[in-house]
């Protein structure tokens, strides 16, 4: 009895200590990055103003503001999603709804796995080579687009198919049995009860985009444009590259200027992640069966 | 306005219709099947099926776990095109078609009404359930759709629960009102034939009871084919009916002399004994 | 009333309506987002060997391009395309990430999937998604401007932007990916297995390490080769934080140049068609094959779990 429990309280504390060492990595991984966040707010929190936001960058963009940057990122990921969200739920549709079980479906779905997986850079030389070169786009808001919404093409088909499949599938076939073709099926039931979760993939897709540099820099996106866009077929400024020069690329920089461009870049990356997460927990709490 | 059930004082007349109607041969035939096999990736589910299900006649199907009375199901409809997996030969007649030669298969499912033993309400409105089925079939008018809406969830022993809340969601149904909607949902689409498989799993006695007389009732419309495991259910209301085992369609008689003994299987005897199963 | 709503549709078994056609339309259109995969995967390939050709067929050396330490390609008279070194900048950079991520978000996948509960276990979970959404060149200007003060100031070295700088860069960027895919793995392990070795009188970290881990086993060396994966592609960062340098290191404070930053770094500089640019596209090639099988390995490993 007494050799029994002895042996209870060292496996208790061994317990207990395992528990504070995995809490402990936890902690230490979660950590460094709120001691970044809190030093990008503290060191850049000065320049943000609305003048910040809504003026062009001056004195070679030592001084000024973003707003041309802010203007190109809306523009890139406007037009990458116009690209990507249709030709991803139209992918997702398929795998899930049409596609049977099959090597060509196996094919696809690798095919997916490996467009998420080939770096970015690598993006960027097929964007070049396609879209700048060969497709005779030069270096443009359309060439840099293509190129971000082939990128993130396998989020919105990754989230899309997963909402169409949280869909059970005997709504489906309890359709079918009364006569409902399967686009019949999927306009009538399975869209409408998974389109918040296919916009909560797309949301993140924003985010990705908004982010994303290497893919755009030798597409479309410029160090440093006087004018906003006119069309698809300009150049123009975005964020993430924009931080990317006032860092590494322009002597005599102020030290806040890049720490400001960081913080907004991240403030809309993770409000977007944010609004996705709110919504996900949303919709986990509206029961509909 | 609406037509309304006449609540069936039928009861006792039905009672006595099987031995009336015990010379089916004199009708039309409904559904013919000959020779239907169906294996899963090999292996046989149902073997060398031929039987005929007349006009206007409830057909029973019993048997136990396993009899391949689900998959003999989802060939009736052609449902195994959407399982790769089945294999299925033999043939299938509809009104003395063969329904594999029938190219608007989506015209020949809306002809069928099928009720599976899992309720499923569809995440609609308990109305849009019900006026699904109208809708695919191209109705648009809000009267006909108020019409037919409020019959079938009658004839399916809803309708008394849920008028008052049609805007609500069919899948937040409870399971038997839910089996109910599955119902009404089938009546909705004025079928033909209607399928029922093992209907009364998720439902309580009493509802049990009433749906049985509607059933009864609708015989004048349709014809029905009722699978049920429980053997009684069938001796109410089948005029004929099949016993299947193991794959295989033992036995195929009136009701009445199935449960009277003279049966020519001595494994229907036991299974209507209850014996086995 | 009754008659009209009761009538027996008029349907023609021979005739296929409108639903089926439009069906069919469907069909083919989403059929061809589904094969758009397929054809940008392959799209990508041709088009960057396109670009590469010309190297591969005039200018390139198996031998010079796998085992020269030198890559000196605006050398006017001779020169050099040797990726050794990128190589080595981009495994040592790599190899210390993993150094940094693999304990970390195996411990954090445990403590959130094996300790952590309700509330506390949903927070670290968001925390890790956030994580995991931070822009890589946002990582790459950490790494710039908080990171290399503090390097050259804790360890006395003239430069802080090294291998230890982008390695714990790269370390933190693919931890939370590793997290939630190890977290996954863990979770996918069925309660039965805890309850039986429970019912048999192990206490919880027994429990985890001789019953869970081994089970999970396929799906956390999945995790660790996605992170591998990741650090492999990463190009945002390192090039900002390894100082940039034709390097093979020697330790963790010198510093390197990673192949992607090779890439991203150049190109703007070489003219199209050159050969300079066109060595840039076979480093393309060599990434596009390296990362295909490093994905391919890891969903073959990751999908085995799942067949089980």
């Amino acid at each position: 009895m007494f050799i029994e429990s002895a042996l209870n309280v060292k496996n208790q504390k061994v317990q207990g200590l395992f528990k504070a060492l995995f809490m402990m990595m936890t902690i230490l991984l979660v950590l460094p990055v709120l001691i970044i966040l809190g030093t990008l707010i503290y060191k850049g929190g000065s320049v943000i103003s609305l003048d910040f936001l809504f003026s062009d960058p001056t004195n070679g963009m030592t001084a000024g503001g973003i707003f041309p940057a802010l203007v190109g990122t809306v523009w890139l990921v406007a037009l990458a999603l116009m690209i990507s969200v249709p030709l991803g739920v139209a992918a997702a549709i398929y795998l899930s709804e049409y596609a049977g079980d099959n090597w060509f479906t196996r094919f696809i779905n690798l095919a997916i796995i490996n467009l998420a997986g080939v770096p970015s850079i690598v993006h960027a030389l097929f964007g070049v080579g396609a879209f700048v070169i060969f497709f005779g786009f030069g270096t443009s808001i359309l060439a840099a687009s293509l190129t971000l919404a082939i990128m993130t093409l396998p989020i919105v088909i990754v989230a899309t198919r997963e909402s169409l499949q949280a869909v059970p599938m005997a709504f489906r076939e309890a359709c079918w049995n009364m006569g409902a073709t399967r686009w019949q099926t999927i306009r009538r039931i399975v869209l409408p009860n998974s389109i918040s979760g296919i916009l909560t993939g797309v949301i993140l897709e924003v985010s990705r985009t908004t982010g994303e540099t290497a893919p755009i820099m030798f597409t479309g996106a410029a160090f440093f444009l006087p004018f906003l866009p006119q069309g698809v077929f300009d150049q123009t400024m975005a964020m993430s590259l924009h931080l990317f020069v006032v860092s590494t690329q322009v002597p005599g920089v102020p030290e806040a200027l890049p720490y400001g461009v960081a913080l907004v870049l991240i403030a809309m990356v993770l409000i977007m992640n944010s609004i996705s997460i709110a919504f996900r927990m949303y919709l986990r709490g509206q029961k509909k069966w | 306005m609406v037509e309304t059930l006449e609540q069936p004082d039928a009861a006792a007349e039905t009672d006595s219709v099987t031995g009336d109607e015990a010379m089916p041969e004199s009708r039309a035939v409904k559904l013919g099947v000959r020779d239907l096999s169906i294996s899963y990736g090999g292996v046989a589910a149902l073997r060398d099926v031929s039987l005929d299900v007349y006009e206007n006649e409830i057909f029973g199907v019993i048997g136990p776990a396993n009899a391949g009375k689900t998959s003999f199901l989802k060939t009736l409809n052609l449902m195994d095109s959407f399982n790769s997996n089945m294999q299925v030969e033999g043939d299938i007649e509809f009104n003395g078609r063969n329904i594999r030669a029938i190219k608007n298969v989506y015209g020949l499912r809306s002809r069928i009404g099928v009720v599976f033993p899992l309720p499923v309400g569809l995440p609609l409105t308990i109305y849009e359930n019900v006026a699904l089925s109208p809708r695919l079939r191209g109705i648009k008018d809000k009267q006909e759709l108020d019409i037919i809406v409020e019959r079938s969830l009658t004839r399916a022993a809803l309708w008394d629960e849920v008028k008052d809340r049609l805007d609500s969601l069919g899948s937040l149904l409870s399971g038997g009102q839910q089996q109910r909607l599955t119902i009404a949902r089938a009546l909705s689409q004025d079928p033909e034939l209607l399928i029922l498989d093992e209907f009364s799993i998720a439902v309580d006695p009493v509802t049990t009871m009433r749906i049985e007389d509607v059933l009864k009732e609708l015989k004048s419309e349709m014809t029905i084919i009722l699978v049920t495991n429980l053997v009684q259910q069938a001796r109410r209301l089948a005029n004929r009916t099949a016993f299947f085992l193991e794959g295989e369609c033992v036995e195929i008689g009136v009701t009445e002399e199935l449960f009277s003994g003279s049966v020519k299987d001595q494994r229907t005897r036991d299974y209507v004994e209850g014996k086995f199963g | 009333m009754s008659s009209v709503a009761g009538k027996t549709p008029n349907i023609d078994f021979d005739r296929r309506n409108l639903d089926w056609y439009i069906d069919k339309l469907v069909q083919f259109l989403v059929f061809i987002g589904g094969i758009s995969a397929i054809v940008f995967v392959i799209g990508i390939f041709i088009f960057i060997t396109i670009e590469g050709f010309g190297f591969l067929l005039e200018g390139f050396s198996f031998k010079e391009f796998f085992l020269s330490p030198y890559w000196e390609p605006s050398d006017e008279d001779a020169p050099e395309f040797g990726i050794l070194a990128l190589v080595a900048g981009t495994a040592s950079v790599t190899g210390l990430a993993m150094l940094v991520a693999i304990p970390f978000s195996l411990g954090a996948a445990i403590y959130v999937g094996e300790f952590a509960t309700g509330k506390t276990r949903e927070y670290l979970k968001i925390l890790v998604e956030l994580l995991a959404a931070i822009p890589s060149v946002v990582w790459g200007f950490i790494g710039l401007s908080i990171m290399n003060p503090l390097i050259i100031d804790l360890f006395d070295v003239p430069v802080g932007l090294n291998v230890l700088n982008a390695g714990v860069i790269l370390g933190l960027m693919a931890a939370p990916i590793m997290t939630s895919i190890a977290e996954d793995a863990l979770k996918a392990v069925p309660d039965r297995y805890r309850e039986a070795a429970e019912a048999l009188g192990a206490t919880r970290w027994q429990v985890i390490f001789k019953t869970v881990i081994p089970a999970a086993k396929n799906g956390l060396l999945g995790a660790v080769l996605l992170g591998v994966g990741r650090g492999f592609g990463e190009t945002m960062a390192v090039l900002m934080a390894t100082g940039h340098a034709v390097n093979i290191p020697g330790s963790v404070f010198d510093s390197v140049r990673a192949l992607t930053a090779t890439i991203a770094a150049e190109l703007g500089e070489t003219a199209v068609g050159s050969e300079h640019y066109q060595a840039l596209f076979t480093i393309g090639i060599f990434l596009f094959l390296i990362t295909f099988v490093i994905n391919l390995t890891a969903d073959l490993i990751v999908r085995g779990i799942r067949k089980q």
